[in-house]
């Protein structure tokens, strides 16, 4: 009888402690990978240049902005401090619905910004003059989506297919990054 | 009498038989979720900082493009280089054939460039043009969110 327990025992492998090795090596993935998100400032870029001429564009519907190797930026010729642009640029797209000055774009939708850098001018003064172009753009998308919606644009952009976002359609963003110049 | 006892006592303990199989289940999740491949930077990235930017959702449609000055080993850095995947590209031309390869094989490529602050402007828009011709159109400059 005695004899008879003990070959019952043994009759199966422990599991118990299967859960404890695949825990193991669960917590050993969860600490080796870096599950690092990507985050950027997305953009398109404009098909090959071919031999057509560009399309006439009004003058007063050009933003033009202007960066030097110095960080040092121009605004339609004028001199402006690079967190200025964010509200520059947001009086100038959305000009029709604001002070309606003859000189800013005619409407949002005909809007186009152009940034032109030097050569020499580093990387991290282009992104941060992107960065405040694009943030013009989002604040003024986000303000059509509360007035229309009651929501960020980014709650409604999620709800609506890509070619009935109508704020999209309103605010287009007509970024322009101009091949950089020689320099000096 | 003794049946009812008997049905009390074998519930007495929850099943963990199946618990291995759950968490090997996890385990093999986060194996395949997770993108194990490693370039060995030969040019040095440090990026720079943005506040509006967005998140690349589709991990396995990016292909990364590194721009900034070459690792020369003992702390000295020498002229800014391109590199793609594990090499770095001498040629800028080069680049179109590289990334045309890329887009055949994944129609939705989406390029991430990920430049050196300190780099110039200059190369990046070399680069650009070269990826214009390539086809591979939708590009993200890569950048960290901005710490207030």
């Amino acid at each position: 009888m005695f004899l008879n327990k003990r070959g019952r025992e043994g009759a199966e492998i422990p599991s118990s402690s299967m859960a404890d090795i695949a825990f193991l090596l669960l917590v050993f993935f969860l600490v080796v990978t870096t599950i690092d998100v990507d985050t950027g400032i997305g953009m398109q870029l404009p098909p090959p240049p071919d031999d057509s001429e560009p399309p006439p564009i009004r003058e007063r519907n050009l933003m033009n902005i202007l960066v030097n190797s110095q960080g040092m930026v121009l605004i339609n010729q004028e001199p402006a401090g690079i967190h200025e642009v964010k509200d520059l640029v947001m009086n100038f797209v959305d000009n029709a619905n604001r002070s309606q000055d003859p000189n800013l774009s005619e409407s949002p939708q005909q809007a186009i910004v152009s940034i032109k850098t030097d050569r020499q001018t580093p990387y991290e003064i282009f992104v941060s003059m992107l960065d405040e172009v694009i943030g013009a753009y989002r604040e003024l998308r986000n303000q059509a989506a509360r007035e229309q919606f009651g929501v960020d644009y980014a709650t409604f952009r999620d709800r609506v297919a890509r070619d009935e976002d109508i704020i999209r359609q309103t605010y287009p963003q007509n970024i322009s990054l101009a091949e950089p110049d020689q320099g000096n | 009498m003794s049946k009812f006892k008997k049905k009390s006592s074998a519930k007495q303990e929850v099943p963990t038989s199946s618990l291995p199989d759950i968490i090997f289940m996890l385990l093999i999740f986060f194996m395949v979720v997770t993108v194990l491949r490693e370039v060995t930077l030969q040019v040095r990235v440090e990026l720079t900082d943005a506040t509006n930017i967005e998140k690349i959702e589709q991990k396995r449609l990016v292909s990364y493009i590194w721009i900034g000055p070459e690792i020369l080993g003992g702390g000295n850095f020498g002229s800014t280089k391109v590199q793609i995947d594990d090499a770095i590209v001498e040629d800028i031309n080069a680049i179109r054939r590289l990334m045309y390869d890329k887009l055949i094989e994944e129609p939705r490529l989406i390029v991430s460039l990920r430049v050196d602050k300190d780099s110039e402007m200059g190369l990046v828009s070399d680069v650009k043009q070269e990826l214009r011709h390539a086809g591979t159109l939708r590009i993200n400059y890569s950048t960290l969110r901005t710490v207030n």
